[in-house]
């Protein structure tokens, strides 16, 4: 019994050995991380997986969209390429896309309106220092600086003015300064401190809003400083048993799931964003993922949130996976949008690395029988991980961003498709439309799952496509940000907006609101016909999200923004007298707030701003959104 | 800019028109069969689902929309949903067109003979064409026509055929079915057809509602109805109805159409063919019946002259910009569009605005003959004029009109005397002209001898053909008219008894002509525009004042009202004065009419307008609507109640802008003050 006994604690003592030496410097390993919040030698690791840095434009564009070495451009050829080395497409020519960019935009390689190649930093108003605040910040230890480049950086999301003003040289009211908290225990200070010496705090995690979220509020007289989660960003724990995560809100979304993916899981949450955007971003605007059939939008994923608030931490007290307990105080938080605090961590749920996955596209042939397809498909509840159809310019936009074809084979074998859909079909190449699709799930279920749409498909007229387009098509929604800074190059702005509408007015409200958008170009003078073109990008039992692009050519116009903003502006009223929601997941911000009152009644804005008052009485996170 | 040109404020001099084209002139040199049998090629809706005229019929019937009423209808019957499908099936094929081109084509070439023989020229202003060849190509489009005639829906189908516009579809009558083989025939050049009133039959309502809409929506052809609902027989605009017009603006508040293009269009006669007709309608003459005599009456039709046929075809109105901020298409959000929703409040205001300003346009777009002012004043002038006298006021008139803003079709190059002789000979048949004087009279005077009381019937049908041409230019002063007789009855200068007369005199004359519900502050500052521009009056601040030169016009616009205001006074006092406790409702139109008779037999009445029966029910509807008459269900009979005091006071205040006193003498007293200048 005894040697037994001595022999099994020496077994054990190896074992522990061994896990020490194996253990990975990173320091997602749940017993020891969560007491390691201020190890800043682990994060100071340059092979670590911190894409993010505190500078951000050391890496990623200062006026524009994304990394610093992508982006596209037409070469001396006037041929467009994409650089950089990051995508699939990089490196790539595209050959069409010249002809379908001066064809759809009236647009000429001869007229550019470049940007302003560099900051100008005299143009950066100094910084507005509450020198108490920064006083007890520093004994505190929290890294900060008010650099102008951080602040600039920190001014602004992706709506098209903030671009362009930005492009154009033009600063706004900026952040005093930034802060970069390193756990949770950071925020409760820094808070506390604003609510001490009367700051305004605007939280910033991926800075990838479209809703003029991260604008400074003109009329703030307060210091601001913006309070950048991005260093938060480390996994605390992973619970195996029940398939949970606890992680720090200021991950962004590539990097969770690949380190979920190093231990075999992943969240599934996969928007468009999801290689800028952070958990805290996605918690605070309602955010919903492509794949979102399977794994569901983020309140769906969330089992837990810890927020930081003026009163104090909001919290549940267990990990129940639905609880009754009146109105769900994640609720409050889900979509607050940074006015009634900072999301500090979060447990989500998450599942192991589906075995199989398998891309897939389906032409047919005119808008109306995809829609009516996806809604058969919804009803049936069969839905794959990812279903999202395009309408015809959009097909033909994707078709332009096809590179060059390597061999005369699969050239030939791409005319032989077409033949066979345009003439041997009978489909109108102005008419048709193309859905992509994305299956997930062990092998079997994933063939046989396929099965079952393409045969749904068939009976509206759908025609397989193949797994090319599928997986170009999902590619393109992390390129198509890119192609926006392009259009700037050459006179061409535009801009994505969304909505979410029951199944039977999808087709209205698409045609409505692409034909507005098209009629008030017109009516404002711009000169030729702006691109206005949708797609589904989800499925609901009672209804849909829909996705509208829309851009145009501003050469002759004087005021260019000011003309987007009305036609923006007008599309959105139609979207709304077509019995489209205000936002399916891009939030309200400041952009969409005029129209909150009509959205969710008086009653509703009254409940919202009452939680406002109780929460921040002090107005300490004046972002000023939403409300 | 479409809903500007509905709502702006009107100022009629600016007002500019497009020019006509004679379409009959080509018609007269070439053949009509070749013509009737040309290659047809409209420009097509962009939009358009194209769809025959069978398969519309399983669209309508398998519409979520039919089929939910269907089965409601069958849970609230207890018939089986088959049953009641079948009922749904037989009102639609009771209703529905079955437009073929070779039926158009006959039409054409019969319609080609006939419209040659009976008008001189038939015009349209082809700018009015370009404009809806454009607007029908962008969203599907409702035509809106002004109804005078039977002619007018043949003409319309007629004119879209001949410029290769689509053939509408047009919501006809059920009178028209009682004559088979001309309610077939008619149905195969595109006219469906609809009950008269069907009030509570959900079902019908859903079978017809859905039908306009499915065609509107598919872009299946241009839906043409009549606003006014029923042909006017006195020429005045009829009070629009909403129903149809809320139908064809449903697709647009429910978002199944982008826009819906709405184009009023005008159709004025010069003669018009059921003029007689009318006017014994209008005073109880029956009708002869419908057989081999209406033939031979119907070829003495076709011998005759009635001058020119004017189609104005107006600026294609957008229901997209007419609703804004005005319409909250939202409030549509929340019900499945499947289920019939009854306009709300707000919707209703704004069908019933819109549909009255669209009767405007119709107004403001007819054009108007020298005849209709010759007319004018042959009926204050009972006793018959002098040619001069007739031609100088004639000409004082015209200007008048003109700065008022009619659509005056006065021959350029022309004297006026000249003009007149013509109007004259064509409408020889209402007057007597003998020795440099013309009256009013009967001129195929029967030869039998007639009683008294046939003798009052038959000049009144003279009178009430003569007004139906006057009624034409009554919109074009009815707002000055109305101050001035405001003025008169205010007895006082100040702006706000004026105003408090005027508007008093607009609700009571509300269902007699198209004034907007809402808009007496604008209909009194257009009043007080145009008759101060025309230097009749100074509007101050807080007071009115007429001008020295003003007195003739004031006294004219208030001879044109006096018919009227007689005529109601008469209502007022048979309600007063003869009624019982039973009397029915539809008692009251005979009864009233035998009240005017003994009054004109007794030479105490002289207005023989008082004896039309649309001015009887016009006066009964505003004692109703002002309560001074109530409708009282006893059993199936609709009694009405009369509060003989409020009759009274009514009457009282009418009687205050009495003119009979000044009848006749604005002109002398224009003569006058031209002598003492």
């Amino acid at each position: 019994m005894a040697s037994n006994s001595s022999s099994s604690t020496a077994q054990q003592r190896l074992r522990i050995i061994a896990g020490h030496l194996q253990k990975r410097p990173e320091d997602e390993h749940p017993s020891v991380a969560a007491q390691e919040c201020k190890a800043e030698t682990s994060r100071s690791n340059p092979s670590s997986a911190t894409p993010v840095p505190k500078r951000r434009q050391e890496i990623m564009k200062w006026n524009g969209w994304g990394y610093s070495d992508s982006r596209f451009l037409f070469n001396k050829k006037g041929q467009a390429e994409f650089t950089g080395k990051r995508y699939r497409l990089s490196g790539l020519i595209l050959p069409s896309l010249k002809d379908w960019f001066e064809g759809t935009f009236g647009a000429n390689l001869q007229h550019k309106s470049p940007a302003t190649p560099t900051v100008n930093l005299s143009a950066v108003a100094p910084p507005d220092l509450n020198e108490p605040f920064v006083e007890d910040l520093k004994a505190a230890g929290v890294a900060m600086s008010h650099d102008p480049e951080d602040r600039v950086f920190r001014a602004h999301g992706h709506c098209l003015h903030e671009i362009f003003a930005l492009r154009e040289g033009r600063i706004g009211r900026v952040p005093d300064m930034v802060v970069w908290p390193s756990c949770h225990k950071d925020v409760e200070k820094i808070v506390e401190l604003a609510c001490k010496h009367n700051v305004c705090l605007i939280p910033y995690g991926g800075g990838t809003s479209v809703s003029s979220a991260l604008e400074c509020p003109r009329e703030e007289t307060r210091s601001i400083v913006s309070l950048d989660t991005s260093q938060m960003n480390r996994i605390l724990w992973i619970d195996e048993k029940n398939l949970t995560a606890h992680v720090e809100a200021g991950i962004i979304g590539q990097d969770l799931e690949r380190q979920l993916n190093e231990c075999g899981y992943c969240t599934g949450h996969e928007p468009d964003s999801m290689e800028f955007s952070s958990l805290g971003g996605w918690v605070a605007t309602r955010a919903s993922g492509m794949k979102k059939n399977i794994y569901g939008n983020i309140e769906e994923l969330v089992v837990h949130i810890k927020m930081v608030t003026p009163r104090g931490v909001i919290e549940k007290s267990c990990l129940g996976p639905r609880m009754s307990t009146g109105p769900d105080i994640h609720h409050f938080i889900l979509g607050s949008e940074g006015t009634l605090g900072v999301v500090t961590e979060v447990t989500l749920k998450i599942r192991p690395i589906p075995e199989y996955q398998k891309y897939g596209s389906v032409v047919f042939p005119n808008f109306q029988q995809g829609v009516a397809c996806l809604r058969e498909v919804a009803r049936q509840r069969c839905a794959p991980a990812s279903i999202r159809l395009m309408d015809n310019e959009q097909f033909q936009f994707g078709h332009a961003l096809k590179p060059q074809v390597s061999s005369i084979f699969t050239s030939f074998l791409d005319g032989l498709k077409k033949f066979y859909i345009t003439k041997f079909k009978g489909f109108d190449p102005h008419h048709l439309c193309v859905a992509t699709l994305l299956f997930e799930g062990d092998r079997g279920k994933v063939l046989q799952h396929e099965k079952q749409v393409y045969d749904i498909a068939a009976k509206f007229g759908g025609l397989a496509a193949g797994e090319d387009n599928g997986q170009r098509g999902y590619m393109l929604t992390f390129v198509i940000a890119y192609l926006r800074d392009l259009g700037m190059d050459y006179y061409v702005i535009g801009e994505s907006f969304e909505t979410s509408v029951p199944w039977d007015r999808v087709l209205d409200l698409c045609r409505n609101v692409k034909e507005r958008i098209v009629r008030e170009c017109k009516e404002r003078g711009v000169q030729f016909p702006p691109l206005s073109t949708c797609r589904v990008t989800q499925t609901y039992d009672a209804g849909a999200c829909v996705y509208f692009y829309f851009a145009f050519n501003y050469r002759g116009l004087s005021d260019p923004v000011h003309v987007y903003e009305q036609v923006e502006h007008a599309a959105r009223e139609e979207i709304l007298a077509n019995g489209g929601s205000l936002s399916h997941h891009h939030g309200v911000g400041k952009l969409r707030k005029e129209w909150m009152k009509e959205s969710v009644s008086s009653v509703g804005l009254g409940m919202l701003k009452s939680v406002k008052e109780y929460v921040d009485p002090q107005n300490v996170f004046g972002n000023r959104n939403l409300l | 800019m479409a809903s500007r040109a509905l709502y702006s404020p009107r100022h009629p001099m600016l007002k500019k028109r497009d020019s006509f084209e004679d379409i009959l002139e080509e018609r007269r040199h070439s053949s009509d069969l070749r013509y009737a049998l040309r290659c047809y090629t409209p420009t097509l809706y962009k939009g358009l689902v194209p769809c025959k005229a069978s398969m519309l019929k399983s669209i309508v019937l398998q519409s979520d929309h039919l089929q939910y009423v269907i089965k409601q209808v069958s849970s609230e019957s207890g018939d089986s949903t088959e049953c009641v499908a079948e009922e749904a099936s037989l009102i639609l094929d009771e209703m529905a067109h079955r437009l073929q081109l070779s039926t158009v084509r006959f039409f054409v070439f019969t319609l080609s003979k006939a419209f040659k023989r009976l008008f001189r020229s038939v015009c349209v202003n082809e700018e009015g064409i370009q404009r809806l060849q454009q607007a029908v190509q962008e969203h599907p489009v409702v035509l809106l026509p002004s109804h005078r005639s039977y002619m007018d829906f043949l003409m319309m189908s007629y004119l879209l055929y001949m410029y290769d516009l689509p053939l509408p579809v047009i919501a006809a009558g059920m009178d028209f079915m009682s004559m088979k083989f001309v309610g077939e025939m008619l149905r195969m050049s595109g006219a469906f057809f609809i009950r008269r009133s069907f009030g509570g039959d959900k079902l019908y309502w859903a079978v017809f509602s859905e039908y306009v809409k499915t065609m509107l929506r598919n872009g299946y052809a241009p839906i043409e109805f009549f606003l006014e609902g029923t042909r006017s027989r006195t020429c005045k605009s009829l009070t629009p109805k909403t129903g149809l017009l809320n139908i064809v603006m449903e697709p647009f508040f429910k978002g199944e159409l982008f826009d819906v293009n709405l184009v009023p269009v005008s159709i004025s006669y010069e003669r018009i063919l059921e003029e007689s007709l009318y006017a014994r309608e209008l005073l109880g003459i029956p009708k002869p019946k419908e057989s081999t005599s209406g033939l031979l009456k119907a070829r003495r039709v076709l011998s005759e002259d009635y001058g020119s046929m004017y189609v104005y075809f107006g600026h294609p109105v957008s229901v997209r910009s007419l609703t804004e901020g005005k319409i909250t298409r939202s409030q549509y959000n929340l019900l499945p569009r499947c289920i019939p929703q009854k306009p709300s409040a707000d919707t209703h205001e704004f069908l019933n605005d819109t549909a009255f300003r669209l009767v405007r346009i119709q107004e403001g777009n007819m054009v108007l003959k020298p005849w209709v002012l010759i007319a004018t004043l042959l009926l204050q002038n009972p006793d018959g004029m002098d040619l001069s006298s007739l031609a100088e006021q004639t000409d004082w008139l015209r200007h008048l009109a003109l700065a008022f803003g009619a659509f005056l079709d006065w021959p350029d190059h022309a004297a006026c005397s000249e003009v007149i002789s013509c109007s004259l000979a064509l409408h020889r048949h209402l007057l007597s002209v003998s020795a440099g004087h013309v009256q009013l009279s009967v001129t195929d005077a029967p030869q039998v001898e007639t009683t008294p009381e046939e003798a009052v019937f038959h000049q009144a049908v003279v009178v009430l053909s003569c007004a139906s041409y006057r009624n034409q230019i009554l919109h074009v002063f009815l707002r000055p008219a109305l101050l001035a007789v405001a003025m008169q009855s205010a007895n006082s200068n100040r702006k706000d008894d004026v105003y408090n007369c005027f508007n008093f005199l607009r609700n009571m004359f509300s269902s007699e002509f198209i004034l907007c519900p809402g808009d007496s502050v604008q209909d009194f500052e257009e009043a007080c525009y145009l008759l101060m521009k025309r230097g009749v009056l100074q509007v101050l601040e807080h007071e009115i004042v007429m001008s020295a030169s003003g007195h003739s016009t004031l006294a004219f616009l208030s001879s044109v009202l006096d018919p009227f205001l007689q005529g109601y006074q008469v209502v007022s006092r048979y309600l007063c004065e003869e009624t019982n406790e039973n009397l029915t409702e539809k008692e009251f139109i005979p009864a009233v009419r035998n009240f005017a008779l003994k009054l004109i037999l007794a030479g105490r009445l002289k207005c023989y307008e008082a004896l039309s029966s649309d001015l009887q029910k016009n006066a009964l509807a505003a004692f109703l609507r002002l309560k001074a008459v109530m409708k009282v269900k006893v059993g199936d009979q609709v009694t009405l109640k009369v509060n003989k005091i409020a009759v009274n006071s009514l009457e009282d205040t009418l009687g205050k802008s009495d003119v009979i006193s000044h009848q006749n003498s604005w002109w002398s007293s224009m003569a006058m003050f031209e002598i003492a200048i």
